[in-house]
């Protein structure tokens, strides 16, 4: 202890001190200051970088949800649209089937009614014409039959009789 | 003569008996490594204390006499009136320096006050009786100071001035020193002080890292300085870290000295404790810095005392075997100091974060 007293100089100290603490004030000012300055823009620089693209990031994730949304929904959309379209379609042939059904079978009875008719005429023309005919034939007959007065009288007699049994 | 006939000896023997060299030799050498021994631990010596001039090697030429080749720097003294002289008007402590009408003379490291014909005045225990007088001079230590203060000063302004010009990135000898500096504040200061407050001890543990770190390594370089492995020196950063410690020392940490126990028991209780607690508190406040400016002091010391008694050892053995082994050794020790200069610099800046930490705690009581 005694020793290290001994070798200890004021001087040096003086020295030391002053130019220790010169030294400390200078780099303070010019380079301490500056560099950790720096460093600190240069990190806070890279934070603000590293989070700005993770929000890119971020941003770009959501956009690609959005797509994929949007996507589905289209695809969703065109999945109802092409559904309603089949209904419609077959509502629209089965309407029409049924329409055509319809008319074909009003055309039909229509036709039928128009065969009936034709049928009714054309089978009271012909009992008409059927009983002019017989009418002239039952004339011819009956001139033919009647041209004596014991064919005229036989002729009474059986009507009469006919006449009887009723 | 016994140099040429040791050497002679060694060649011849070496290829005999190894062994028996060596053990040849160091009787051989017996007679004269008495001087020798003394003159390289007077070297060491020498080496380990401050200087009034920057030396780089001496010899002695045919006529006897010590030859300096070296710097002189000035002397400063303060003695009633300002004396400033060159240190080489001392002459190693062999002449007298007259300045004003005062007579000064260098004996073992200290200049004293003499008269006209320089008589030292001792007393029973060798230390001289004369007059010290303030001794400011630019010693060898303060100019190897000044010359790692300007050369940081550049080094770390270029380095803060490449920021600027190359849009925050350092180039240069910066990009090997801004790891260290991002180190210093994101290991040392942050996990020590806190992320609030290490910013206003930033300046200072940057500073004595660095100071510390290029003067250890200065030591190392053959020019011999021993500026970190010198007490007052060491004594002067401990101060700076004992006073920014207690001068920014916050409520909390008085109170952790002053009340260790706080309201964990009642004041009776703790009045018996107190007695033996809060001096070893006290105490432990000028412990802290104490134990940094030994530790510097210490470790620098040593590893200059060992590495230099490795290379003196170099001149005791001079045989083939003996030389290179201790050669090795002081390579390998000069290898070992490299990383302690770098060890002691951190654990000094590493500590004293330590303790601002302390200083700085604003904390939930315990």
């Amino acid at each position: 202890m005694e020793k290290l007293i001994g070798e200890f100089s004021l001087g040096l100290f003086f020295w030391q001190s002053l130019i220790f603490i010169g030294l400390l004030f200078m780099l303070r000012k010019f380079a301490w200051k500056p560099i950790l300055d720096a460093v600190n823009d240069r990190e806070t620089s890279i934070k603000d970088a590293l989070a700005s693209a993770e929000a890119a990031r971020d941003e770009m994730k959501n956009l690609q949800s959005d797509n994929q949304r949007i996507l589905k929904e289209a695809r969703a959309e065109k999945e109802v649209l092409l559904k309603e379209a089949r209904a419609t379609r077959s509502e629209l042939i089965n309407g029409a089937k049924e329409e055509a059904q319809e008319e074909a079978q009003k055309i039909l009875s229509q036709a039928q009614d128009a065969i009936q008719s034709e049928k009714r005429a054309a089978v009271k023309e012909l009992r008409e014409q059927v009983g002019s005919i017989a009418m002239e034939i039952a004339e011819k007959v009956l001139q033919k039959e009647l041209e004596n007065k014991d064919r005229q009288l036989e002729l009474v007699d059986q009507l009469l009789q006919d006449t009887k049994l009723k | 003569m016994p140099l040429v006939l040791n050497k002679f000896y060694s060649i011849f023997t070496l290829f005999i008996v190894i062994f028996f060299t060596v053990n040849t030799v160091q009787a051989k050498d017996a007679e004269a490594s008495g001087d020798l021994k003394t003159e390289i631990k007077e070297y060491i010596t020498h080496h380990l204390e401050d200087a009034y001039d920057f030396s780089l090697f001496s010899y002695t030429n045919k006529s006897g006499k010590h030859i300096y080749i070296g710097i002189p720097l000035p002397v400063i003294l303060w003695d009633e009136e300002l004396h400033v002289f060159s240190s080489s008007k001392l002459h190693h402590g062999l002449e007298v320096v007259a300045s004003g009408n005062k007579y000064y003379k260098l004996d073992h490291g200290k200049i004293y006050r003499t008269d006209a014909s320089g008589i030292i005045f001792y007393d029973e225990s060798h230390h001289a009786k004369n007059i010290a007088p303030l001794d400011l001079s630019i010693t060898k230590g303060v100019a190897s100071m000044i010359l790692i203060a300007t050369l940081m000063f550049f080094l770390f302004r270029s380095l803060a001035r490449s920021y600027e010009k190359n849009g925050g990135v350092p180039n240069g000898i910066g990009r090997f020193f801004e790891p260290i500096v991002l180190y210093i504040r994101d290991e040392i200061a942050r996990p020590n002080i806190g992320d609030k407050k290490h910013g206003k001890y930033m300046s200072f543990l940057l500073t004595v890292f660095f100071f510390i770190w290029f003067l250890n390594m200065l030591g190392l370089t053959p020019l011999g300085v021993n500026v970190t492995g010198n007490i007052a020196v060491t004594f002067g950063l401990a101060l700076l870290t004992f006073l920014i410690t207690n001068l920014t020392g916050t409520k909390d940490y008085w109170l952790h000295i002053f009340d260790p126990l706080g309201s964990s028991m009642k004041w009776f209780a703790k009045i018996p404790l107190y007695v033996i607690l809060i001096p070893i508190e006290v105490l432990g406040i000028f412990i802290k810095p104490f134990s940094l400016l030994i530790r510097l002091y210490a470790n620098m010391q040593a590893g200059h005392i060992v590495l230099m008694s490795l290379i003196g050892l170099m001149f005791i053995f001079k045989s083939w075997l003996g030389s290179p082994l201790s050669f090795g050794l002081a390579f390998a020790i000069s290898i070992i100091e490299l990383l302690v200069a770098l060890l002691q610099a951190y654990i000094f800046t590493m500590l004293s974060a330590l303790y601002f930490g302390f200083a700085a705690e604003e904390h939930e009581h315990h």
